[in-house]
């Protein structure tokens, strides 16, 4: 069934011009549906390779344990198991994705050396001839802990008698010498002294999976010229080549990544987890091998969406502008860094919201505690402000009695507005999707609430 | 081990199983017709639903040795050449496919349906992909397809 | 049993590309003996359906058919670098590299098909359907098929175009977090109803109302694709999902399978009606921004405003479950 073009041609049509175009702003059909419906769109495990071995991981049992003994005699012993992966046996252990843009510093290894950080760490990995054997091998891997206290909130991370989890010193990652990222704008306390209402609540979220319908996964396949073919479905190819190469201290042009055909993704295919100890596995063994997360292993040890916790203060004038926003914001990295130092500062970016507010400070914290990392999910660093900043304006307007939508148009940005992180807006539409929005269910705005637009300057409009 | 004989796609085929081996690896591993997917292995995302002897079932959590005899339909057996089925026809036609991942199974469990209720309703409809899992799609356009399928079917039987 | 219904709102901006940038994308794009032209590149479709996209925006740019537009991706050792299919970068990246690419292409192609009509190639322009003509005179045309066999085989020409987009990288000043860290920003408004069950506690989203301004919808069914996708994903993320259904207080109870981690069902799906307005953005692929992600973002607080507005519970804290709910209403009542 055709579906109905949903553009509405009314607004801007001063700037959309598209008289010449031919495809652009057409519905033409996906290039892969075809495929799709077929069933002959390959995903990167719809090929069979001769003498393929599987990989499976023995994981920590403890959120926070030194470990004390690791035995794999028991593991060797399944039939069909053909090595067993150490740390020893990763050429470079210590790494921290984000490396590639000059994020430090590497603070997770790709296998657990004298201590765990999370339940579900990995510790040894086993390679095998099936994936029932691999998994009965890293069923049979002891390993004999001592259990050390675990830090399990954000708040009580970084408190001052706080266990420190992290080898660097801190429960938290270290922005230039500051212990959160910082917007500082205009005077906040002065905004607040001036202001005729102060609101202030807490928001707070709990992790989330990604839950693609296509599991987390890679076959490495040695190639007669002695370098490695990884069939991936990363979501960044040469992301994840970077950083294979750098941990297997191999030449980046030992490698290859193919893929780009992937069963969902959401931010959870950027992590580069499966890929090194494929291809250490496919080394050693010099066969072709596949480690694929199982559907448990994506649900609890592949990166949720953090979970944050956000404090906001708003001062507000009996008129509706807000005139001060205070914003502390955490979020759960969980043990290791992965995205999360750059979805931090993205959080941080898009404060105070999508409202022009003279007076801005924020604290966004990225926090360590001993739980699963968390890392990059749609909207990665906004969604769950956008939770909190929404909730605020709807408490907000409710509280001083004004319209929801009347309260965001009046704070609304605008072209030529300056945002808390100094750059100058342009290209704004806030005005113009809730206009838009109150068309769609006849919620009535005052005419001149209708004829605001994004491309007047504020002024002393309200 | 044994030797499972089955009709897939109408067509007669012969493997060996392990008795640890799911017809969907067989089908996957062992006859290369991969449109089924491996989701989760744990009979809960719908991504390697096959048609068994005309019913929908996750291969996934069917052991292969007990299904000898039987008749398979995966999805590679829908289209007739290039004509694809109405179901296919419908998923393509309504942008009811992003990642196509869940498509397959998807598709197997409305062509089950529609085979055995032509005019569908849409309680219908959800229930008989009520075990399938969409990650990308809101499911809307899926079965608002599976619908137009229907109706595409009752105007070719009309015909 | 009382069924209470309620309406909230929420309005948000996302901004397009990584942020701070640095993150470049590049396309490399060759024609053939007979007249296609394929784009390399390394860029993931995540099932967003970038592959088309660029596609479109390749031949809008060459003037050519869509059926004459091959993409080849993503490969490593044929495909030029991609910084990944992440930060609502995609279309916006990959698509000014393919249009940059497809313009030095284009140059070339019109210089060649100049040598074989024997005129000047700036009075040439393409028709869309695979020829070349004399601008006022289209009788005088060539089609691409004969351009490229002539490239080829008579005037020993390389038809073929670069492109980069790299937003270059920019450093938070750490005492004020003074920044740039997007290309654009795109809008968005949903408005959320909702029925919130007073006994059991269950929250049903009824519907989603959205208006979305995202520059360009470079493909306006795709774009709707994301629109109504990401507004289920919402839905799902407001009431149903997560990892840790305890957090922080409890680690245990983490779901392992789809039987235990919970998304609403088709079922349980609200009725979505979607607005589209397009306000170009002046660095965007004929002013398209970044929708991939946003579009789960206005959901949440709207359905958590509809609650509100349904039966004055207050929620704070994500996912907005049933146990949370009836907490919410004994409380009120207490």
């Amino acid at each position: 069934m055709p579906r109905v073009n949903p553009i509405d041609t009314e607004y801007f049509k001063d700037e959309r011009r598209t008289g010449d175009f031919t495809v652009i702003g057409k519905t033409v059909q996906r290039s892969d549906a075809l495929g799709h419906v077929t069933g002959r769109t390959e995903f990167f495990e719809d090929r069979t390779f001769p003498d393929l071995a599987h990989v499976k991981i023995h994981r920590s049992a403890h959120h926070h344990a030194r470990i004390d003994d690791v035995d794999v005699s028991e593991a060797l012993r399944v039939p069909g198991v053909l090595r067993v992966i150490t740390h020893r046996d990763v050429p470079s252990n210590w790494y921290v994705v984000l490396r590639l843009i000059g994020i430090e510093p590497n603070d997770e290894p790709v296998l657990a050396e004298d201590r765990v950080l999370y339940k579900g760490e990995p510790i040894v990995a086993v390679v095998a001839d099936s994936e029932a054997a691999a998994t009965e091998g890293a069923a049979r891997v002891r390993v004999s802990y001592t259990e050390l206290p675990a830090v399990l909130d954000v708040e009580e991370a970084l408190a001052p008698d706080a266990p420190i989890i992290k080898q660097a010193g801190t429960n938290y990652f270290v922005y230039e010498g500051h212990h959160c990222r910082r917007l500082r704008f205009g005077d906040v306390e002065r905004g607040f002294a001036e202001a005729d209402h102060i609101f202030e609540w807490r928001y707070s979220s709990a992790p989330i999976e990604h839950a693609p319908t296509e599991t987390t996964g890679c076959v490495v396949v040695p190639q007669s010229s002695g370098r490695l073919l990884i069939h991936s479905n990363t979501q960044a190819a040469f992301f994840t080549l970077d950083n294979t190469a750098l941990i297997l201290e191999r030449p980046f042009s030992d490698l290859q990544v193919k893929g780009g055909t992937v069963g969902g993704g959401f931010g959870g295919k950027v992590d580069v987890m499966v890929e090194p100890l494929a291809c250490i596995a496919a080394t050693l063994t010099n066969r072709p091998v596949k480690f694929v997360y199982s559907r448990e292993e994506e649900m609890q040890v592949s990166s949720p969406r953090a979970a944050e916790r956000i404090y906001i203060k708003d001062g507000v004038m009996d008129d509706g502008r807000i005139v001060a926003r205070k914003v502390m914001l955490y979020v759960d990295a969980g043990a290791y860094s992965r995205h999360s130092p750059y979805g931090t500062t993205k959080a941080c970016a898009h404060l105070p919201g999508p409202y022009t507010i003279p007076n801005v400070y924020a604290d966004c914290h990225c926090v360590y505690t001993n739980r699963t990392p968390s890392s990059a999910m749609r909207g990665f660093g906004v969604t769950i402000a956008d939770f909190a900043l929404e909730s605020q304006m709807d408490r907000v307007a409710r509280a001083i009695g004004m319209d929801p939508l009347q309260f965001r148009l009046r704070n609304a940005y605008r072209d030529g507005d300056m945002k808390a992180h100094r750059k100058i807006a342009e290209g704004t539409a806030l005005i113009e999707v809730i206009q838009r929005a109150a068309a769609l269910v006849g919620h009535e705005l005052p005419e001149e609430y209708r004829a605001l637009t994004s491309s007047t300057p504020r002024g002393d409009q309200p | 081990m044994k030797i499972v004989n089955l009709k897939v796609n109408g067509v007669g085929r012969t493997f060996i199983a392990r008795p640890e081996t799911t017809l969907l690896l067989a089908l996957r591993e062992q006859l290369g017709l991969t449109g089924a997917k491996r989701g989760c292995a744990q009979g809960a995302c719908g991504s390697c639903t096959v048609l068994l002897d005309g019913q929908p079932v996750v291969s996934c959590l069917v052991p292969a040795v007990t299904v000898d005899g039987s008749d398979v339909a995966t999805v590679e057996g829908l289209a007739d050449g290039r004509k694809l089925s109405d179901v296919q026809q419908a998923f393509l036609d309504g942008f009811a496919t992003q990642c196509g991942f869940c498509t397959p199974g998807m598709i197997m469990s409305a062509e089950a349906l529609l085979d055995r209720n032509p005019n569908p309703t849409r309680d219908e409809v959800n229930e008989a992909i009520s075990g399938n899992v969409c990650r990308c799609t809101g499911y809307e356009p899926i079965v608002s397809a599976i619908l137009d399928a229907a109706e595409r079917r009752r105007a070719g039987a009309n015909l | 049993m009382t069924l209470l219904r309620g309406r909230g709102y929420a309005s948000v901006n996302y901004p397009t590309g990584m942020n701070l940038g640095g993150d470049p994308s590049q396309a490399l794009i060759h024609a053939t003996t007979m007249g296609a032209f394929v784009i390399s590149l390394s860029s993931v479709d995540l099932g967003q359906g970038l592959k088309t996209v660029v596609a479109q925006c390749a031949a809008e740019t060459l003037g050519m058919p869509m059926e004459n537009v091959i993409v080849d991706t993503a490969d490593t050792d044929t495909g030029p670098h991609c910084m990944g299919t992440f930060a609502s970068r995609g279309t916006h990246r990959v698509g000014n590299a393919v249009i940059m690419a497809a313009r030095e292409a284009r140059d070339v192609m019109l210089a060649v098909a100049a040598d074989e009509l024997e005129v000047d190639a700036g009075d040439l322009e393409t028709d869309g359907t695979g020829f070349v003509r004399l601008k006022g005179s289209p009788e005088t045309k060539i089609h691409i098929a004969d351009i490229t066999l002539a490239a080829h085989f008579k005037q020993g020409r390389t038809i073929s175009g670069r492109g980069i987009f790299l937003k270059e990288r920019n450093y938070p000043v750490p005492e004020t977090g003074e920044m740039d860290p997007d290309s654009c920003q795109a809008h968005a408004c949903t408005v959320a109803e909702v029925e919130v069950d007073d006994e059991t506690g269950v929250v049903t989203v009824l519907s989603l109302h959205n208006a979305y301004e995202i520059g360009r919808a470079l493909n306006p069914a795709m774009a709707a694709q994301q629109v109504e996708g990401g507004g289920w994903m919402g839905v799902s993320h407001a009431v149903f999902e997560s990892t840790e259904p305890y957090y922080p207080a409890s680690r245990d109870h983490g779901p392992v399978d789809f039987c235990e981690y919970l998304m609403p069902g088709p079922a349980e799906i609200p009725v979505q009606s979607s607005v589209i307005l397009e306000r170009p953005a002046s660095n965007g692929p004929f002013g398209a921004k970044g929708i991939g992600e946003m579009t789960a973002n206005a959901p949440i607080p709207a359905i958590a405003n509809a609650i509100f507005d349904a039966c004055g519970v207050r929620l704070t804290t994500m996912p907005f479950t049933p146990e949370s709910v009836l907490r919410g209403l004994d409380a009120l009542r207490a």
